[in-house]
Parts: C-alpha cells; sequence; structure tokens
C-alpha cells in the first residue's frame, strides 16, 4: 500500500468509529442520569457533558501531543510541545497507520479521552460542584489520562518513540482496558474518598429514579463500544471483524452472569442488573477482543458479569460512596479483562499470543499484571492528591442544605422533571418531595441578598423584558 | 355528613372501589400516598444491600358521605381492604362542617 495515499475504507471506518464512540458519552449521561435520584439527574449528565466540552478542546490544544508526540524519556509522556494545537497534522496523510489521515487518529482518541472522564463522575454522584468537577476534569486529564494514553496506546513506529506499556512491557490492551477503565475505575475510588459519602448513604437506598433512561444508555453504549473496540483495530479488516463479534457476545454473556447471580443473592433479576451487566461485559472484552476466541469471549463475559454483580455490594461493607459503581463495574471488569487476557489469550486470534490456559505459560500473564496494577496504583494516588487539591482550595463538595434540596436547582437552577399541574410557573420549587422542605426557597433568598442593587435590578428588568 | 379517609395497601384499591361502587358510592378522592404505622416499614434488599425502607406506599381513599351511610362505607372499607397482616392501613371518620358543588352551587347534602 502506498502510505502517501489515503486508504478510503479504513478511513471511513476510522471516522465512522470516532463517531460512535463520542456517542458513548451522552450514553453514558443517560445510564448515569437514570441511576441518581429525580434530584440531580440533570447535574449527572451535565458531568458527562461538561467532559465532552472540556476535554475535546484540551485534547487539540495538547493532550494529543503529550499522550502520540514523541516520548521525552522512559515512555512515561510525549512532547507536548510537537503537536501543540495539532499542527503539521493537518496535511499529511503518511501517519501512525499508513493511509489513515493523522488527523483520523487524533479525532479517534479524542472521544477515548472524554468518556474516560466522564466515567469518573458516577462515583462522585449528588454532591459534587459543577465548577470544581470541571476544573477537576482538567488537570486530571492532563496529569492522568494523557500519560497514560501515551503509555498504552502510543506504539514505537520508526524514528517515533511511544510508551512503556506499549513497547517495554508488551501488555496486550487493545483498546483500553488500562488506560481508559482501570484508570476511571481507580480514579473514581480515589474521588468517592475524598467526597466523602452522601447524606442517607447506606441507610436510604437510593434507588435508581429511572431505569428506562439507564436501560437506553446501556443501549448506546453498546451500541458506540462496537466503534470503541473494532474501531481500534484503526483498519476495516479482520481483526475488526473479530474485535466485533468478541464485542457482542462478551457483553452477552455478562449480563447472563450477572443477572443470574443477583437471581441467587437476591432473589430477583433487575433491568439494573441487566444494564450494568452490558457495562461489565463490554469493560472485560475490551483489552481482550484482539487476543480471544469467541468462546473464550463467553468465559471472560460470564466471569466479568458475576464479578461486577459481587463487587458492586462491597462499597456498603467497606463504607466508600461509589455512587454508581465505577469500582464494582469499571475497575472490577478493567481487571478482569486485562488480566483476564493472560489466561484467555489465544494465538488463533488477531493478537497471536497465547495465555495460561493455552499453554503460553506465564509470560503474557504477568505483563499484563503488572500493566493492571501499575495504571491502577498511578491514577489512584495521582486522582486522591488532584482531588484533595480541588477540595482545599475551591471546594469540591456542595452544601449539606444544596445536597438536600437537589444539585440541580442549588447548582444549575433547573429541575428535570416538572410534572406539576402549575408547572411553568413556579420558580425553583422543583419536584417537592419528602425531605426538600424549604431549603430551594432559603437559598433563593440568599442569593438575592447577595446581589442587591445593580444585579438584582437588571435581572428584574429581564423578567420585565421576556414577558413584554 | 362525614368525612371518611382510608389508607390502604394499593394491591386492594381495586377491590375496594369495587365493593365501594356495588354500596352506591357515587365519587371519591384517591391519592398516592406513603408512610407508616406500628410495623415501621420493612426491609428490602437492592443490588447486593439490605435496606430499613420506612415508608411504605399507600393508596388514601377520601369519601364525603351523609351521616347515616358513615358506618356502613368505614365496614365496607374495612371488609375489602382487609388482608389480615401488618400493614393494612386505618380507616378515620370526621364531620365536615359544609359542602358546595362548585358547577351549580348546590349546598351540603344537595351537593353529595
Amino acid at each position: 500500500m502506498d502510505p502517501t495515499q489515503v486508504n478510503t475504507g479504513d478511513t471511513a471506518w476510522v471516522l465512522i468509529s470516532a463517531a460512535l464512540v463520542l456517542l458513548m458519552t451522552p450514553g453514558l449521561a443517560l445510564f448515569y442520569g437514570g441511576m441518581v435520584r429525580a434530584k440531580s439527574v440533570l447535574n449527572m449528565m451535565m458531568m458527562s457533558f461538561g467532559a465532552l466540552a472540556l476535554i475535546s478542546v484540551l485534547w487539540v490544544l495538547y493532550g494529543y501531543s503529550i499522550a502520540f508526540g514523541d516520548d521525552l524519556g522512559l515512555g512515561l509522556v510525549g512532547d507536548p510541545t510537537q503537536y501543540l494545537g495539532l499542527k503539521g497534522l493537518m496535511a499529511d496523510v503518511t501517519g501512525v497507520a499508513g493511509g489513515l489521515p493523522p488527523m483520523a487518529f487524533v479525532g479517534f482518541q479524542a472521544v477515548f479521552a472524554i468518556i474516560t472522564v466522564a466515567l469518573i463522575s458516577g462515583a462522585i454522584a449528588d454532591r459534587a460542584k459543577f465548577g470544581s468537577w470541571m476544573v477537576f476534569a482538567g488537570i486530571w486529564s492532563t496529569l492522568v489520562y494523557f500519560p497514560i494514553a501515551h503509555w498504552v496506546f502510543d506504539f514505537s513506529a520508526g524514528e517515533h518513540v511511544g510508551g512503556w506499556i506499549a513497547n517495554s512491557l508488551v501488555a496486550i490492551d487493545f483498546a483500553g482496558g488500562t488506560a481508559v477503565h482501570i484508570n476511571a475505575g481507580a480514579a473514581g475510588l480515589a474521588l468517592a474518598l475524598v467526597l466523602g459519602t452522601r447524606r442517607g448513604f447506606g441507610k436510604d437506598p437510593m434507588r435508581p429514579h429511572n431505569l428506562p433512561l439507564v436501560m437506553v444508555g446501556a443501549g448506546l453504549l453498546w451500541f458506540g463500544w462496537f466503534g470503541f473496540n473494532a474501531g481500534s483495530a484503526l483498519a476495516a479488516n479482520n481483526l475488526a471483524a473479530v474485535a466485533w463479534v468478541n464485542t457482542l457476545v462478551a457483553t452477552a454473556a455478562a449480563v447472563l452472569g450477572w443477572l443470574a447471580t443477583e437471581r441467587v443473592r437476591d432473589g430477583h433479576a433487575t433491568s439494573l442488573g441487566a444494564a450494568s451487566g452490558v457495562v461489565a461485559g463490554l469493560v472485560a472484552i475490551t483489552p481482550a477482543c484482539s487476543a480471544l476466541s469467541p468462546i473464550g469471549a463467553i468465559v471472560l463475559g460470564l466471569v466479568a458479569g458475576s464479578l461486577c454483580a459481587l463487587a458492586v455490594g462491597l462499597k456498603y461493607r467497606l463504607g466508600y460512596d461509589d455512587s454508581l459503581d465505577v469500582v464494582g463495574v469499571h475497575l472490577v471488569g478493567g481487571l478482569v479483562g486485562t488480566i483476564g487476557v493472560g489466561f484467555l489469550a489465544t494465538s488463533a486470534a488477531p493478537a497471536a499470543v497465547d495465555g495460561l490456559f493455552y499453554g503460553g505459560g506465564f509470560d503474557h500473564l504477568w505483563r499484563q499484571v503488572v500493566g493492571a496494577v501499575v495504571v491502577m496504583a498511578f491514577s489512584f494516588v495521582a486522582t486522591y492528591l488532584i482531588g484533595l487539591a480541588v477540595q482545599k482550595t475551591i471546594g469540591f463538595r456542595i452544601d449539606p442544605e444544596q445536597e438536600m434540596a437537589g444539585v440541580d436547582l442549588t447548582t444549575h437552577a433547573e429541575t428535570a422533571y416538572d410534572l406539576h399541574a402549575t408547572a411553568g410557573t413556579r420558580s425553583g420549587i422543583g419536584q417537592g418531595g419528602i425531605g426538600q422542605g424549604s431549603a430551594p426557597a432559603k437559598e433563593h433568598g440568599k442569593e438575592h441578598g447577595k446581589e442587591h442593587g445593580k444585579e438584582h435590578a437588571k435581572e428584574h428588568a429581564d423578567e420585565r423584558k421576556v414577558r413584554a | 355528613m362525614k368525612l371518611v379517609t382510608a389508607v390502604i395497601k394499593p394491591h386492594k384499591w381495586e377491590e375496594v372501589r369495587e365493593a365501594l361502587e356495588a354500596f352506591g358510592v357515587t365519587g371519591m378522592t384517591v391519592s398516592e400516598v406513603s408512610g407508616y404505622g406500628r410495623q415501621k416499614g420493612h426491609t428490602e434488599v437492592y443490588r447486593g444491600a439490605e435496606y430499613d425502607i420506612n415508608l411504605v406506599p399507600k393508596i388514601r381513599i377520601e369519601i364525603v358521605v351523609d351521616d347515616p351511610d358513615a358506618d356502613d362505607v368505614v365496614g365496607i372499607l374495612v371488609k375489602s381492604a382487609q388482608t389480615g397482616r401488618i400493614g393494612d392501613g386505618k380507616v378515620w371518620v370526621v364531620p365536615v362542617e359544609g359542602v358546595v358543588r362548585v358547577r351549580t352551587g348546590d349546598r351540603d347534602e344537595a351537593a353529595l
């Protein structure tokens, strides 16, 4: 193939895959949004949309360069100035995969960075300041995600030197079990510890307020994930097709595993369990989809579904409020998938490596374990420190009063559902409900007190204009 | 006139309504409510964790009736809503001073 010639088939597939992966973040917003209580659904969704907006910009400015610039030493971080503002990448078609325009790869990797940040937000539902979340997201992507993407996704080629996990350790992480899921899961645990538990955690069931939203979100995630995994082949080829089928069947098996575990443990197969099983399976097959046979994928999916179903109960025993189970699903699922490669890889699959169960011995298993553990430890420590810094400076957690009234109303001045007959004529009363009391009215009063004079007068002038 | 209020288990609602209609009750106001009584709720397992559920969903029925009918309506409510297990609910009766039908302006018994 002439490397200066664009391969239209591959390019089309990668651009479509990138768009599929982009859709995962709004899908995640629905998945998470349905799981929280009615008073915090908008805030939950806004954390995903905020990540979408911020990380896209940072990726173009310097994120891509940190992840995919020439290595600055030891395979830890790329040169942030090399592609600053994506300079030099618009005309060159001799990029990373030969025949794929560099911008296609830039776009495809951008959406990975976005969703990884958005995933973390599930650990801090109902109680984070939106501005602080955005500050955290910017710092975290810069110091944690972009470097780890360099470790895992940046392969050396020609003169270009990439990251240590991809090139020195040579662990298999096809689409981001370490960089995306173990990373986001460990970060979620750290942030949940920094912010502390929600009021009523462990006492109130805090059941999901809208399970149909959760299931639609899980469906969109599954759909988008075909771009995530099969798109990571960076070509429209056999590897992509194998990854596609493995992504289908491992996920399906994980749903069965989760539901069976729930049925035995609690007596019911729940829709939240089915949706969570989808995500657990997708997470587990992400690093492994190039290295497993479809049968191996089924085994991996069953294990991931069952283990994650058991793991989501841990937070109550250990006392950390990982509100929407980022740890139980993404950290545990990511570990199952990444380490599972060391057991279940078969040389018949495109990655052509044998794991322990296929006579490959421990050679690959230890590489997978090292990759997983290092990413987990680095992400946890770095996230804890960043979270603490945000908490100590601008504050990360909303006031208890605001938390009771609902973060949607007090932070965004909106409520998701106003189904009351007097809807639209009331000011910020929200959906009322037991325990919400008069706090919103109090907040409202406070704000007006602060903004006496000009601001206040202007606000009322605007109101009049709208009426006229 | 009397206001009869009943708080019952949601799954008994259809039976209760049929019994009231059979007796000749022509109107009522029904709402979904939550609360608890002496049983103080129950425990529930969800996503691998056990919780005390204090507030239990109930149906509240309000009926304004003529004085002589009050006892019968109470009897029908109790009989049709009863399961014999805890959490069956309560029925209570309070006097009503006046009633007006909004459409016609009819008052008291004529408005029922």
